[in-house]
């Protein structure tokens, strides 16, 4: 029983990256789309992503370099996901509870590597153990501790939002369930650390412990025991959970504003793109409407070159 | 004010509408236009479109004819459910699959789109033009009745050959301007799926409205263009218009036709040469004057520079796509530039970016940007002070919002316009407003659509246009005006003027961006705007 905890979490963990992985390997593939840019643009250089201009504000944009701006691109992504700013502008009712929720799993993210980190450190250098463990001691209680509060608040406010008027019906029993374990979990965590483990000396060793492959028990018996071992598996188990859903939107995210949104490279004639271009050209269409009649051997070059006089 | 209660509900109630706005009940405009009472109402839709078409609402916008067989039923459902399915095929939908598939999985349900759409806030925020409305039907019918997943997961939904017909109707209830998608945090574009809805109904199943399709992006690619008129025709309409334009301005100008080697081919908007000659004749003039070597083509849709396939058919856009450049190619001219309209700009710069390849990938660049140039060179001079009126520009979405031509403009009407007299609508530049007509309303007057239009897409763009104008005195004899330098957005501004009677009553105004440049030139003579003609 003592290793259980351990094999869970291993089997969540890994879970969590292959799902990770699977999706990076999924919206990475996609073939190349049409070009359906959103101004701003961040990466937009020469002052222009400022207030939504363009390189096509070029006279002649083809003969000129591209000003792209790495730096204009991290302003506008650092604060969108630390702070969720979109939302804040946009929407502050849900915002005052997708907040401390996000910024909370920040939080015990944090947290959690840095326990896997003090783990790694303290077994390779022993002589700064006593160092790593008094910073998480100090720490990580202040920082685990608000994470875990931060959010569960907001997953109970965003619980509580989806059940308002305006969101009920858009709705499925499945966000509801998934906001509920996180209340669940992080309700545990929170039990566990305000009852039992104050200064998060159980967890930060588990952590160490798995970080470094020693399966031992974990101290206590009873309540002192259940409870720390309950909280780890239902955080390994809701990690593992999470890219599974549309939770997922935290990968989703980077693809949507770095494929799509922001996606304003042009293809120049005779460029690297062209070739792409050629070959979903030749791909096959099955629409079958009058006009198009794809058959499956019809190619998107024939569709769009065919003489159609009605 | 009628509406759904629930998402279920589009499979409910058959044969009724499913919303009704009363225009007494919607926001008041400003002044001078603040009395609701006295506005016009929505005209009923007729007994016979009602008996004969798929009603959603208050009007009729594809014309879907009821099914008359449990057979046709069954088609319409399988059909949809056929086509949403080749959507997420790499093959039949490489075009879109990546924003189309982000958008099916990760949208979160906020609503924080519902209060960026100008349609559903004018509405008196109906739920069944909510951009989640429509989007989250579509979804749960794909994760219920394609990917035979749970509801409990993604959410139920039933489906009948009614809900299939009143989405695709609902799909045009959207000007996909992406004003929506602009504010979404996680980067879902629900306007995105409004087109990709119309794309299974006219890919798959064959059903667009008459205007885009059958006398539109068809007709262009049979006649040349959608307005109908053939290279011959439009040559005798050019001719026509360089005199009409010689005579306005004391410059004399002849437009050149397919000149090879030229440096630019300008394509039009085919729309303004019928509707709007002066636009034509102002660019003619201010190129000439310029001194750039340019031509129109008069080859098969290459005069008009309208691709009504950006908003409902990959297929069609890339057939007029590709006919634009061959015509571009044939002359061997060194860059097509497009005149002031945005959803060209949008179709041939940007979207056709991926799909043109070779000595078919000729550089493509906006009007303003060659405007400006012309501005910046000195070559043309200019007297603002003949434009000695109050401007406003609007931003047209294709242009703005989706290519990022901001400034350009706004440095032109500067250098055109005494100082003071040009103000920005609220908001402007990339965060603007459709002017009502996006995505093809303005050329859909189909039943009673227009009215439709006016009272909930039209409107907000007619509030921002008021109350930019709130500091100047609102009558005919201040005239006021709005440029908008392209012809969709003319043509619904245009509308809208003239369904409140703006330019009696307040002297409101609209055109271009380069009729004011002509205005203003100092070789030509004053008066080139024809405030009589509205």
């Amino acid at each position: 029983m003592a290793v259980l905890p351990y094999i869970v979490t291993y089997a969540c963990l890994a879970v969590f990256v292959v799902a990770v992985i699977a999706r990076v390997i999924k919206w990475s593939t996609l073939p190349m789309h049409l070009r359906w840019e959103l101004y701003p643009v961040a990466h937009e250089g020469g002052g222009r992503a400022a207030y939504g201009g363009s390189y096509l504000e070029e006279s002649k944009w083809w003969t000129k370099p591209r000003q792209v701006s790495l730096l204009g691109e991290l302003k506008v992504m650092i604060p969108e996901i630390a702070l969720l700013v979109a939302l804040r502008e946009h929407n502050r009712k849900l915002w005052t509870r997708s907040f401390p929720f996000h910024f909370g799993l920040y939080l015990v993210g944090a947290s959690t590597a840095w326990m896997i980190l003090a783990g790694v450190l303290a077994a390779v250098f022993p002589g700064i153990a006593p160092g790593l463990a008094l910073v998480t001691r100090i720490a990580i209680p202040i920082v685990g501790g608000l994470g875990l509060v931060l959010g569960l608040v907001g997953a109970i406010g965003l619980f509580l939002r989806r059940r308002s008027r305006e969101l009920r019906d858009y709705t499925a029993p499945a966000d509801l369930f998934n906001l509920v374990f996180f209340v669940i979990a992080f309700g545990c965590a929170l039990a566990t650390f305000a009852l039992i483990d104050r200064d998060f000396a159980i967890v930060s060793g588990f952590v160490a412990n798995l970080s470094t492959f020693r399966l031992v028990a974990l101290p206590g018996q009873g309540m002192a025991l259940l409870l720390p071992v309950l909280s780890v598996i239902l955080l390994a188990v809701l990690a593992a959970y999470i890219p599974l859903t549309h939770m997922s939107h935290f990968i989703g995210k980077y693809f949507a504003y770095h494929s799509i949104r922001w996606l304003d490279k042009p293809n120049l004639q005779g460029g690297d793109e062209e070739r792409v271009i050629n070959e979903l050209l030749q791909q096959p269409i099955t629409w079958a409407a009058p006009h198009i009649q794809g058959d499956g051997k019809k190619t998107w070059l024939d569709a769009a070159t065919e003489e159609k006089k009605s | 004010m009628k509406e759904p209660r629930s998402l279920k509900d589009i499979a409910k109630t058959p044969g009724q509408p499913l919303a009704h706005i009363e225009s007494i009940e919607q926001i008041p405009l400003p002044p001078p236009f603040d009395r609701i009472d006295e506005e016009p109402p929505i005209r009923p839709l007729s007994d016979a479109a009602r008996e004969k078409y798929v009603v959603l609402d208050d009007t009729v916008a594809v014309s879907i004819q009821k099914p008359a067989s449990k057979e046709e039923e069954d088609r319409l459902v399988q059909g949809f459910l056929s086509g949403l399915e080749k959507l997420m095929r790499r093959e039949d939908n490489w075009t879109f699959l990546a924003p189309f598939e982000m958008s099916m999985e990760h949208c979160a349900h906020c609503q924080t789109c519902s209060e960026a759409c100008h349609i559903y806030e004018e509405s008196g925020h109906n739920e069944l033009y909510r951009p989640l409305y429509r989007s989250e039907i579509v979804r749960r019918i794909y994760f219920k009745y394609i990917k035979k997943a749970s509801p409990a997961v993604h959410g139920d939904i039933d489906l009948n050959w009614e809900v299939v017909a009143r989405l695709i109707e609902l799909s045009y209830r959207c000007n996909v301007c992406r004003r929506c998608a602009q504010t979404c945090p996680i980067g879902v574009d629900n306007a995105l799926l409004s087109r990709e809805i119309r794309k299974i109904a006219s890919q798959e199943m064959g059903i667009a409205p008459r205007e885009l399709h059958e006398d539109g992006s068809v007709l262009q690619l049979k006649a040349g263009s959608s307005t109908g008129m053939t290279p011959m025709v439009v040559k005798d309409n050019i001719e026509f218009i360089d005199e009409d334009t010689s005579e306005r301005t004391g410059i004399e100008i002849e437009t050149p036709w397919d000149i090879e080697g030229a440096d630019i081919l300008l394509i039009h908007n085919a729309g303004e040469i019928m509707a709007w000659p002066e636009n034509p004749g102002a660019f003619a003039t201010i190129f000439e004057a310029a001194g750039l070597s340019w031509t129109l083509s008069s080859e098969i849709a290459a005069y008009d520079a309208i691709n009504y396939g950006v908003w409902y058919d990959d297929v069609q856009f890339a057939r007029v796509a590709v006919k634009h450049a061959q015509a571009a190619k044939k002359l061997g001219v060194k860059r097509i530039v497009l005149g002031e309209c945005g959803h060209a700009h949008k179709a041939l710069t940007v979207i056709a970016d991926k799909i043109l390849t070779g000595d078919l990938n000729i550089p493509r660049e906006s009007s303003m940007t060659v405007l400006l140039d012309i501005v910046r060179s000195g070559k043309v001079k200019f007297d603002p002070s003949r434009n000695d009126f109050p401007v406003t520009l609007h931003d047209p979405c294709n242009m703005v919002r989706l290519m990022g031509i901001v400034a350009p403009q706004r440095e032109i009407l500067k250098a055109i316009l005494p100082p003071g007299r040009f103000r920005e609508m609220a908001p402007h530049g990339v965060e603007n407003y459709c002017c009502g007509g996006g995505s093809g309303f303005a050329i859909m007057s189909g039943h009673n659509f227009a009215d439709w239009r006016h009272h909930l897409t039209g409107r907000r763009k007619f509030r921002q246009i008021l109350e930019a104008f709130q500091d100047e005195p609102m009558d005919r004899e201040h005239p006021k005006y709005v440029c908008a330098p392209c012809s969709n957005c003319k043509g619904q501004i245009r509308d809208i003027l003239a369904y409140y009677d703006a330019f009696e009553k307040a002297g409101i105004y609209y055109g271009g961006l380069v009729e004011l440049m002509v205005n203003a030139m100092v070789d030509s003579q004053p008066g080139f705007i024809d405030w009589e003609w509205h």
